[in-house]
């Protein structure tokens, strides 16, 4: 455990480093977001009762905790492997393989955590739309962890750095359009709406929205998600102990 | 002391390193020498389990290694080829993460930075991120690095390429320093000065078989001791004799710029290999 100690701090003392770009840059698209979609759109709208803001609002933080521990840490691990070799040093070293693993993925979450932190601090400015709930907190953390661990995934398994751009526009940008980020599944056509039933984000999305569900439901998509991030990371921690 | 028994990589098409058998003995400097893609980064890779092998046995002190042995991979200290330094980071911090993750107390992890530091000549460097460092004091940060843990065996990877003549003696003389108080050493090379100095065994490597292992004293004595060197109509070949005299005699019959001098690993490679390890 001292090894995620060492792996942890080393990402503190960098993320210090660069406290300035990842602040700004973490906030830069979800305001855009809630500008063109809150805002531009949202007054004349309407969804399931509610305002397109109190609507938008979770689907922004279930997009952005998404995309943000996804890419810090596939970028992380694939900058590490292929130009740093930073990665070689770990594997040398004398740190478990499942720790670092479980290392990476955890300062991944923490970057995602930091920016729906941020997200809510500047919504909570303007709106009263966002109600903060434990649960909705389990499932924000939840997503940032289910979404690094695919992050890891990436970047361990791609071996060059325009084909984890091809990744992201072909997995991940679907998802933030097609998971009920901007509007609720229902509206998606029947044989769509099963398949997308399987992808995690959605479970994020219905979860953090979790209006008029059962806690039977709730459970449901925090369930999902557990499943995820299990299935992951113990693939993850067996393909480190051989990987090039 | 660090056995190497059959280890074998073999990548899609190519077999990187075939069967290559040796020992190092404690306290030993032993030089890998060999071309460009002789097989010497890939060996150095799998000793230090970043690379994983095809076949054979890497065994420290009868004990075989792999990447999942924590304790026994504390025995090692890797200098690799490329730089993989945090560059982000100080000099310190690096050294920093090092010492947490190998587990060293706090007390003795601090002591011990300052101490690599001031042997490297980075003590007045180390707030300094490691993107400012030049190419020679990344090397010797890398080297520090590799020793903060106070490894048995010491791995290091063409420790002075691409570096000037002045700070490769200084490597060279940290080197010298580290086998005096008895560490153990495999580094390789494709510069012929490096092993002549600091190598009490060589072992030739050439498309990933080992040729011969000797001392460098041996293996120049065998070939010759002297060199003549003939250049004619663009190319340049070699003969090698025991004494000079026969070395004159043998020059006297010669056309073409024709230089006598006394053979070097260099010329040990040539003639084993039959082709020239470029540096
Ligand atoms: N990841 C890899 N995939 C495929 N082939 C590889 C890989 N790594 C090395 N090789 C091949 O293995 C052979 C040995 O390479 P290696 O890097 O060990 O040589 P080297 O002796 O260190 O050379 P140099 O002096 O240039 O550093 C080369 O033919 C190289 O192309
Ligand atoms: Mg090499």
């Amino acid at each position: 455990m001292i090894g995620l100690y060492g792996l942890l701090w080393q990402e503190f003392v960098v993320f210090k480093r660069k406290f300035f770009t990842v602040t700004i840059g973490a906030l830069i698209s979800p305001i855009l977001y809630l500008i063109a979609f809150g805002w531009g759109l949202g007054n004349s709208l309407e969804i399931d009762g509610m305002s397109y803001m109190a609507f938008i609002i979770p689907g922004i933080i279930a997009m952005n905790t998404m995309m943000v521990s996804f890419n810090s840490t596939a970028n992380s691990i694939n900058i590490s492997r292929l130009y740093y070799k930073t990665f070689e040093e770990y594997m040398v070293s004398p740190i478990n393989m499942t720790v670092y693993t479980l290392g990476k993925i955890i300062a991944g979450a923490l970057y995602g955590a930091y920016s729906a932190a941020l997200i809510i601090i500047v919504v909570s400015l303007f709106t009263s739309d966002l109600v903060l709930t434990p649960y909705f907190i389990m499932i924000a953390v939840l997503n940032c962890f289910v979404f690094s661990a695919a992050g890891f995934f990436v970047g361990l398994m791609i071996n060059s750095h325009s084909d984890m751009a091809k990744f992201s526009s072909f997995v991940i940008t679907p998802m933030s359009f097609l998971c009920g980020t901007f509007f609720p599944i229902a509206k998606m056509p029947e044989l769509l709406r099963g398949f997308i039933y399987l992808l995690p984000l959605t479970h994020t999305n219905l979860a953090l929205r979790s209006a008029g569900e059962t806690a039977v439901q709730m459970m449901l998509h925090a369930g999902v998600l557990l499943a995820y991030f299990i299935v992951l990371f113990v693939l993850e921690a067996r393909v480190c102990k051989n990987v090039e | 002391m660090l056995d190497i028994i059959d280890l074998t990589k073999k990548y899609k098409n190519i077999t990187a390193v075939n069967g290559v058998n040796f020992t190092i003995y404690d306290g030993e400097v032993f030089g890998l020498l060999g071309p460009n893609g002789a097989g010497k980064t890939t060996t150095v890779r799998m000793i230090s389990t970043i690379t994983p092998k095809t076949a054979g046995d890497i065994v420290i002190n009868g004990e075989s290694i792999n990447r999942n042995l924590t304790v026994l991979k504390i025995k090692i200290g890797v200098v690799p080829q490329h730089n993989n330094l945090e560059k982000e980071m100080t000099a310190w911090e690096n050294l920093e993460v090092h010492g947490i993750l190998y587990r060293m107390p706090k007390v003795k992890r601090r002591q011990k930075i300052e101490e690599m530091l001031e042997f490297t000549e980075l003590t007045e460097r180390k707030d300094h991120l490691v993107n400012t460092f030049s190419g020679g004091m990344k090397r010797k940060l890398m080297i520090a690095r590799a020793l903060l843990h106070e490894p048995e065996i010491l791995l290091l990877d063409e420790p002075t390429v691409g570096l000037d003549a002045g700070a490769r003696r200084k490597i060279w003389d940290l080197m010298k320093q580290l086998k005096s108080g008895g560490l153990t050493v495999l580094l390789t090379t494709h510069y012929i000065e490096e092993a002549e100095a600091l190598c009490d065994r060589v072992g030739l490597i050439n498309n990933g078989k080992m040729i011969r292992i000797d001392t460098p004293k041996n293996l120049i004595e065998d070939v010759g001791e002297f060199t003549v060197e003939c250049f004619k109509d663009g190319k340049t070949t070699e003969e090698f004799f025991d004494t000079r005299e026969e070395a004159i005699d043998y020059a006297a019959d010669l056309e073409g710029i024709v230089q006598i001098r006394p053979a070097n690993l260099e010329d040990v490679f040539l003639k084993m290999t039959n082709r020239r390890v470029e540096s």
